[in-house]
């Protein structure tokens, strides 16, 4: 039976939506709108969950099943949502202060158990619905509200996180990199396990050109890196840079004078584990920022172990009975 | 005191008794758990009515031979109908100077004392603290005690065995529930099968373990250790097929058989905590009966996926103690605004904070009422002994499944770990728990209400045509919209209350027993069940008038508890903690009540609550 086409019109409801005028959450919930139609799943089986933040709104403007729980544990719910019914297409939506600072514990755990479904992170820097706070990404010495003399709190790498916490599929894209970041969404998708996608997504309100130099036209195309499994690195406007290995230590190098496209780096999504981190820890102003899927591997999923081992030990067993249980045991007659 | 041990021989005579309490008390390295339990499947073969106790420290090992070390095991066995574990201990065997120290001054006067003396060395009377040896002071001189070289016997005993004196001196616990058996008349089958199984494949365990079983037995036939033996008679239990068990044993039996008779998968989110673990450990076992166990990172994870499997249609359980209830609190509410049918478990032990982790208390009622933030309320069930959690687990999924909201169910440490014989229940009278999905797309709305119970629809993810949103924001009703409307929340906060408050259409009537009107009633909920039955029925005996109602259902109450309440002169109510039932029933009720409170980390005695029942009563004891 095929699935109707679907349109992004089928996915978009009927809620005036609520986010200020120019925020990079527009472009991500296009993106999701756009993408969602093209992935062959009925649309019943979409469930998008979120925490609390301006991220989190996602969901009521998402035509599909909907969840809008509590601060930082929609990878609880969603993993629930999954385990009960591994059919669904689970889709999260969470920020950098939902989804690291106090959701924290329940995204590492998430990804360590590689539960098959869609981490998007909206990661502005910045708390937005709670007025102008500095988050777990925010840049050491950031003037916030809450930090009027410059933050004393190191930040985060999500990607280093997501990594480290055993990550099968660990990606990035900016807001409004359009097509970059829809084709980075259908491979999250299509990959069984936990996908994570850190999305650079500006707050004009609190942090304004925080990614100026990752989406600006005039300047992108030199502070970005796109990686393309088994591609080269080249970056650069005129794609006349690219990223060589010296030693263990990447280097940026210009084509030409004797520096071929075969010196530079092969991006492998299945490398090691130095290398995903290498790539992690890469960002201007050294380095163009990569952005993709940096690392992509296939590891069981936990709903499908779950599943598997009820399956099997209902085979051995014989499934269960009620009366037999109950019945079971040291039981004795009273006449 | 040590000349009755060595007596000249007489005649041996067999007396008959109503009810007997054993304490069984060593070192957590002594095996007394295990030792209690085996005399428990003895006793229960035979027939016996009874009620078990263990206690045992919050340390898995505690330095072997100091008093924090001690752990002990009560079992009150009867030919009648019994209700709790007893008050003061007939028998206590302590296996140690420790054990003797923490377990003595429970043990009744003229009480049965057997001593390991063995174990009664200087360095062991250093660790228990004793400044002098207990066993030559006279202290004693209240109790019969009988002296046991227990740990030579038993090293005599299985000398033929080869095993090193560590195994041997392993066994010693089964010399001393041979004793036992001997002293109580009862057959060793039991045990000796037991040991078959669980040594299975090490057949020199088997033998030892067997060895010192029979060695106690014999050691007492032998030398004639007591001038009289016991027999306590099969009491007449109704008629049917029993097993033991223990209140966190029947609530994953309880929550299986919901399982099946409403057709819903049970989905269990836990996370390991004192005294609850057992109900995970349980459930994780029961794989081939569809049922999902997911032990999360935290309380809060545990909590947050069994509400999301609660959305995709299942039958959503997540199991704690205090502390961890504290933590799913925000959970809950939220369970309460997307009103999501999960039942959250709360075994209940001392606190606040760490409290007294493997000990008993009563004093979360007030934070399942009122624990969370704003006007969240919660259906609030209780379970009152080890065998009606069962119905307790079965009853608080009905209520979830049926009204569409959190149900919140109080047990405790001492039903947790407390074993009564259960009555088994007949599986086709089990009633079916109706539940419907919404698959019907015309007039959908994710916020319209059942006209009588105000549930709204569940329309699980994966039903064609019924895509909708919830969330922790306000609703609009019916449409389940996003809605700050002032008086829309006002509605919202109403039907939510209303909803729960509706729950009494769907409970039992309270029944009081005993004087059914008249000069005191005795109100109590939870585990508190076994000691008011019995203190009330003695009491009735010695010619009281009083009466006994004990709550199921503590949100809402049924619906005639004012009624009820208004019958009676006076109020008495026992609970261990400072006052929260009482409170309650004071602000609801506008009632002046008596209290009993108990806070020590262990349940009350029926003697307790019968003292109490005097004084009120103005009899002098």
């Amino acid at each position: 039976m095929s699935a109707p086409t679907l349109t992004k019109k089928d996915f978009i409801t009927d809620q005036e939506v609520r986010w200020c005028p120019g925020c990079g959450d527009y472009a991500i919930l296009s993106a999701v709108q756009q993408v969602l139609p093209t992935l062959g799943i009925p649309r019943e089986n979409f469930v998008v969950v979120s925490g609390i933040g301006c991220s989190s709104r996602l969901p009521y403007y998402v035509n599909t099943y909907g969840f809008h729980t509590i601060h930082g544990r929609a990878p609880s719910v969603a993993t629930g949502i999954k385990i009960a019914n591994p059919e669904l297409s689970v889709w999260i939506a969470t920020g950098d202060g939902d989804g690291l600072s106090i959701g924290g514990n329940h995204l590492i755990h998430t990804l360590r158990r590689n539960v098959d479904l869609n981490i998007l992170l909206f990661d502005n820097r910045i708390y937005g619905l709670t007025k102008g706070q500095y988050s777990p990404t925010s840049e050491f010495g950031k003037k916030t509200k809450s930090t009027p003399f410059g933050s004393v709190d190191r930040p985060f790498n999500p990607v280093a996180l997501a990594l480290g916490a055993n990550g099968t599929f660990v990606a990035r894209s900016v807001d409004v990199l359009a097509t970059h970041l829809k084709s980075t969404l259908v491979a999250a998708s299509n990959h069984k396990g936990t996908s994570f996608v850190q999305i650079f997504q500006n707050c004009n309100i609190f942090n304004d050109h925080a990614f100026d130099e990752l989406s600006d036209k005039g300047v992108r195309d030199d502070n970005i890196l796109v990686l393309e499994h088994g591609q080269p690195m080249i970056f650069g406007k005129s794609r006349d840079r690219g990223i060589r290995l010296k030693g263990s230590e990447p280097e940026v190098v210009k084509l030409g004078n004797g520096v071929k496209e075969r010196d530079l780096l092969i991006h492998d999504e299945h490398g090691s584990w130095s290398y995903a981190f290498m790539l992690a820890h890469m960002e201007p102003p050294e380095f163009p920022m990569p952005l993709g899927v940096i690392r992509r591997v296939d590891a069981p999923t936990v709903e499908s172990a779950i599943a598997e081992q009820i399956r099997a030990i209902t085979a051995h067993k014989g499934a269960g009975d009620l009366h037999k249980l109950i019945y079971s045991g040291e039981i004795w007659e009273v006449k | 005191m040590e000349a009755q041990a060595t007596q000249t021989p007489t005649e041996r005579s067999v007396e008959k008794l109503e009810r007997v309490v054993i304490r069984f008390a060593g070192d957590s390295g002594d095996g007394m758990q295990l030792t209690g339990m085996q005399f428990t499947s003895t006793a229960a073969a035979i027939g016996n009515d009874l009620a078990t106790l263990p206690d045992f420290p919050a340390e898995i090992r505690a330095p072997a031979g100091t008093l924090p070390g001690v752990s002990g095991f009560q079992i009150n066995f009867s030919s009648e109908e019994i209700f709790t574990p007893g008050d003061a201990p007939d028998v206590l065997v302590a296996m140690n100077p420790a054990a003797l120290k923490t377990n003595i001054r429970d043990l009744r006067r003229n009480g049965l004392l057997i001593v390991n003396t063995d174990a009664f060395g200087a360095a062991d009377l250093k660790k228990a603290e004793y400044a002098v040896n207990p066993l030559e002071d006279g202290s004693l001189d209240g109790y019969r005690v009988i002296p046991v070289e227990l740990t030579r016997l038993n090293r005599k005993a299985l000398l033929q065995t080869g095993l090193p004196t560590r195994s041997v001196d392993r066994c010693k616990n089964f010399f001393a529930l041979g004793m036992m058996y001997y002293l109580y008349n009862r057959p060793l089958d039991v045990s000796m099968g037991w040991i078959e199984h669980k040594f299975a494949g090490k057949p020199d365990l088997v033998q030892a373990n067997q060895l010192a079983l029979k060695a106690g037995y014999a050691f007492c036939e032998a030398t004639e250790l007591f001038q009289t033996t016991y027999e306590v008679p099969p009491a007449a239990l109704e008629p049917g097929t029993y097993r033991n068990i223990n209140g966190n044993q029947a609530l994953a039996l309880g929550f299986i058989a919901a399982s099946f008779r409403s057709g819903l998968k049970l989905f269990q989110g836990s996370y390991p905590i004192t005294p609850a673990s057992d109900v995970l450990h349980e459930l994780s076992g029961y794989k081939n009966y569809g049922v999902v166990t997911f032990q999360a990172e935290d309380e809060i994870g545990a909590i947050g996926a069994a509400i999301g499997a609660a959305f995709a249609g299942k039958l959503a359980i997540t199991t704690t103690s205090g502390p961890g209830l504290s933590l799913k609190q925000e959970f809950m509410g939220l369970a309460v605004m997307v009103e999501l049918p999960i039942v959250v478990v709360d075994i209940q032990r001392g606190g606040p904070s760490t409290g007294l982790p493997t000990k008993t208390e009563q004093a979360d009622l007030l934070q399942a009422m009122f624990g969370r933030h704003s006007e969240s309320p919660c259906i609030v069930l209780a379970a009152r002994s080890p065998a009606d959690c069962f119905d307790a687990a079965f009853e608080a999924s009905r209520l979830a499944l049926t009204h569409m909201t959190p149900v919140i169910l109080l047990t405790d440490g001492f039903l947790a770990t407390g074993a009564e014989p259960w009555k088994l229940p007949e599986i086709e009278a089990l009633p079916r728990i109706e539940v419907e999905f919404r698959k019907e797309h015309a007039g959908f709305l994710p916020y319209a209400r059942d006209p009588q119970t105000l549930a709204r629809p569940w329309a699980i993810p994966g039903t064609p045509d019924l895509e909708h949103r919830i969330g922790g924001l306000e609703k609009s009703d019916g449409s389940g919209n996003v809605d700050y409307d002032p008086l829309n929340h006002e509605r919202m906060i109403r039907i939510r209350e209303e909803k729960v408050r509706r729950v009494a259409n769907d409970i039992p009537l309270a029944e009081t027993s005993g004087d059914s009107e008249g000069d005191l009633l005795v109100l109590g909920w939870g585990s508190t069940y076994g000691a008011i039955n019995g203190a009330v029925r003695r009491a009735r005996k010695d010619g009281l008038g009083v009466g006994m109602l004990h709550l199921r259902h503590l949100n809402p109450f049924p619906r005639n508890l004012g009624e009820v309440l208004a019958r009676y002169r006076r109020v008495l109510i026992p609970e261990n903690n400072t006052g929260q039932l009482a409170l309650l029933i004071q602000g609801r009720f506008l009632r002046e009540v008596i209290q009993l409170n108990k806070i020590q980390g262990q349940p009350f005695k029926e003697s307790e609550v019968l003292d109490k029942i005097r004084e009120v009563a103005g009899v002098r004891s």
